[in-house]
């Protein structure tokens, strides 16, 4: 298949791993930024072709992983009133909340429907003008266009059963909260290909600079990781801290300018809570009062409720890279994708859920 | 390559090959992957304990004074109920003839068990029935009796079939995953994927610009004919929930031995991959329903493959990997890149990822 086939080739990777070796002349540690990117590691064990010393840590891009506690709390609320129609992205539905997940309400007798696209929503809404059709809004600057065109649409249309329970979050407030930890092992970045497709690469200049970090947006195929991996050791060996793009064929500098112009329309910059990092400022995008009648947190009153995140999950600490997700007691134990702890552990993009499935110990 | 801690404490169960057991049903119940194994071991097998009870393989064996019969049965509750490449109906057929074929056994006769929900067209029961008719005379089996039962609107999903199937071994091989031996070959009928991608998307909407056709198919033939020429297979399996991976682990469980494949060797179609990649989904845990490996000494893999190519649905039947012995019971796959992953059964269901 083309665009794919020629980055899952054994030749060139063979070819990009030695020029790698070639280069290393001191243990590195990068961490790759998305959760595609964690899941391509793991599938393709990519961390077995590295040099001994080069290490690669799993980042926070997994959007499954780090939608807040209270925000599924809320989801797991609304799907459970009878007069609710709650749509998500399929893999939130076993993402664990407080006491339980999606997938539970539904089968308790919730309608809970799993969507493909947040404009697919606008059609439920139209089908069941009789029912209020809530669409769970989460994700990265990737998800964040489709989802601002939905709440654009909804208002357009006068969809007034329509709204959205919004959790987005954006990509380099989370990359300096990580550098700016005392605990911050990174010493170089794969950026996030798709987000950077969106957002395009100027956001990442000051980062580099200011930390002294090479920043490399970079793909999802094994190909795209190890060519991402040999431009940022390169950078690192030259003493060099820079943003360069190992993903071309997709990432212009300037970025998509019509997705962000429909973004920052109907969104604004907010602080957001990250599951299991904590509240980072200016790290999340919040509906703007224009399209209010559209934002499920303030059409719908909530129960209050006390977020209780199991004890021994260390998913925080994995997402930013301070543990591996093998180090944790829990892992494959107490701890699997049939009954999660924590978000790593569900999704595919999940840092812990991608070591349990294709390596089942380390990588 | 667990490190050691002490600064976290762990509580509940411990064995990592057992998951917590849940309190009510869930829809992963049926998936064909752990849970499912879960719900045997821990549910049907201890209630239903006897020395003909099998649990490990797709039909019974039943020993009778100068012969022996194969019987299975299986449910059907596919939405849509018509789908690219065929309907609940040929598929009702299919599956319960595959899994008589995947003993070994030559597939006879069958039961056909309707629930139909108050409602349904009866055009559309008719265009089933057909299909079913047409499937059996495809497998050379006949549908020798049935049951009717309607359900009150909304409590079934238009209809529901159960098949049980009876078949007569003809042949002394003991067909079974514990039959594999180390250095046997893995032969694999045809490309994967299609069945599950096929329904998925027709069960979705998603309109792909080259529509993926379920592969849905009665594959005895093709296992017969290996069997009639003499050729000592060790184990077949049809690849259906759960897809190939999940068929590889559970008979590499049961052998106690390793299996290594090779993912270049694996067929897959341009489409059904551009639609795995689009959904995120590994082909290799996609439901096919016409599809089997079989297992043998590498010594008839020759002829059986050029056996298996001369028929229409072994067409693309290719070698793809080799059982090893080893301790760990394990699947392992060597990547198009070169390097190897652990396949794992399946975990859940496969859900469409975000972005």
């Amino acid at each position: 298949m083309k665009f794919v086939d020629e980055y899952r080739d054994s030749e060139p990777v063979r070819k990009i791993t030695e020029a790698l070796a070639q280069i290393v002349s001191k243990p590195w540690t990068l961490m790759e930024v998305c959760g595609g990117q964690t899941h391509s590691i793991a599938k393709y064990g990519i961390q077995s072709l590295l040099p001994s010393g080069l290490t690669l840590l799993h980042g926070p891009g997994c959007p499954v992983c780090v939608t807040p506690l209270d925000s599924i709390d809320k989801a797991l609320q609304l799907a459970a009133r009878p007069e609710v129609i709650f749509c998500s992205f399929g893999d939130m539905l076993r993402v664990p909340g407080s006491e339980k997940d999606l997938l539970t309400v539904k089968a308790e007798g919730g309608d809970v429907r799993m969507l493909y696209s947040p404009m697919d929503a606008l059609q439920v809404a139209r089908d069941h003008p009789e029912k209020e059709v809530v669409f769970f809004a989460i994700g990265f600057e990737t998800t964040a266009p489709a989802n601002a065109m939905a709440i654009h649409q909804a208002k357009e249309e006068g969809l007034i059963n329509l709204s959205f329970l919004v959790s987005q979050v954006i990509v380099p407030p989370a990359m300096t909260s990580i550098l700016e930890s005392p605990a911050n092992r990174v010493q170089g970045f794969l950026a996030a290909g798709h987000v950077c497709t969106i957002m395009g690469l100027a956001e990442y200049e000051p980062i580099a600079e200011k930390f002294r970090v090479p920043i490399v947006a970079t793909g999802f195929e094994p190909l795209d990781i190890l060519q991402g991996i040999y431009l940022c050791v390169k950078q690192l060996e030259e003493g060099r801290a820079e943003v360069e793009n190992q993903y071309s064929r997709s990432v212009r500098h300037e970025g998509n300018a019509p997705a962000q112009e429909i973004m920052s329309n109907v969104f604004e910059i907010v602080s957001r809570e990250w599951r299991g990092i904590g509240a980072i400022p200016q790290s999340g995008l919040g509906v703007r009062e224009d399209y209010a009648a559209f934002d499920a947190e303030k059409k719908f009153s909530f129960k209050a409720c006390e977020p209780k995140p199991p004890s021994e999950c260390i998913s925080g600490l994995v997402l930013q890279g301070i543990k591996k997700p093998d180090e944790c007691p829990a892992f494959g134990a107490a701890c699997t994708p049939e009954s999660p702890l924590g978000a790593t552990m569900v999704s595919s993009e999940g840092a812990c859920a991608a070591y349990y499935r294709y390596q089942k110990t380390g990588l | 390559m667990k490190k050691a801690m002490t600064d976290f404490t762990v509580n509940g169960p411990t064995c990592p090959t057992s998951p917590k057991r849940k309190e009510t049903i869930q829809l992963a119940h049926g998936g064909g992957g752990k849970l499912t194994r879960q719900l045997i071991d821990e549910i049907f097998r201890p209630a239903f304990e006897n020395s003909e009870l099998e649990t490990d393989h797709d039909s019974a064996i039943l020993e009778f004074d100068g012969g022996s019969l194969a019987m299975t049965t299986d449910s059907y509750v596919v939405q849509p109920l018509i789908f690219p490449g065929g309907d609940i109906g040929s598929l009702a057929v299919n599956g319960t003839v595959n899994d008589l074929a995947m003993s070994g056994a030559r597939p006879l006769y069958l039961s056909a068990g309707f629930i139909l929900e108050e409602g349904l067209p009866l055009e559309t029961l008719q265009t089933v029935v057909n299909s079913m008719q047409e499937a059996a005379r495809q497998a050379e089996v006949k549908i020798v009796t049935g049951d009717t039962k309607v359900v009150p609107k909304g409590k079934c999903d238009g209809i529901f079939i159960n098949t049980a199937g009876v078949g007569r071994r003809e042949h002394s091989f003991n067909i079974h995953p514990a039959s594999v031996r180390s250095g046997d070959v893995v032969l694999l009928s045809g490309d994967i994927g299609r069945h599950g991608m096929a329904v998925m998307a027709a069960r979705e909407g998603l309109g792909f610009e080259n529509p993926i056709k379920s592969d849905c198919a009665p594959v005895s033939r093709l296992a017969l004919k290996l069997l009639d020429a003499g050729i000592e297979l060790h184990c077949l399996r049809d690849l259906t929930r759960g897809g190939l991976a999940t068929a590889l682990v559970e008979i590499a469980q049961t052998a106690s031995l390793s299996i290594r494949v090779e993912e270049k060797a694996i067929p897959v179609r341009e489409n059904v991959q551009g639609a795995c990649e689009i959904l995120g989904f590994d082909p290799l845990y996609v439901a096919n329903e016409g599809r089997f490996v079989a297992f043998l000494s590498a010594g008839g893999a020759d002829r059986a493959l050029e056996m298996m190519r001369d028929d229409p649905l072994g067409k693309e039947a290719r070698v793809i990997g080799r059982v090893e012995q080893s301790p760990e019971k394990s699947v392992v796959l060597t990547t198009r890149i070169g390097s190897t992953r652990l396949l794992d059964l399946l975990s859940g269901e496969q859900l469409p990822r975000i972005c």
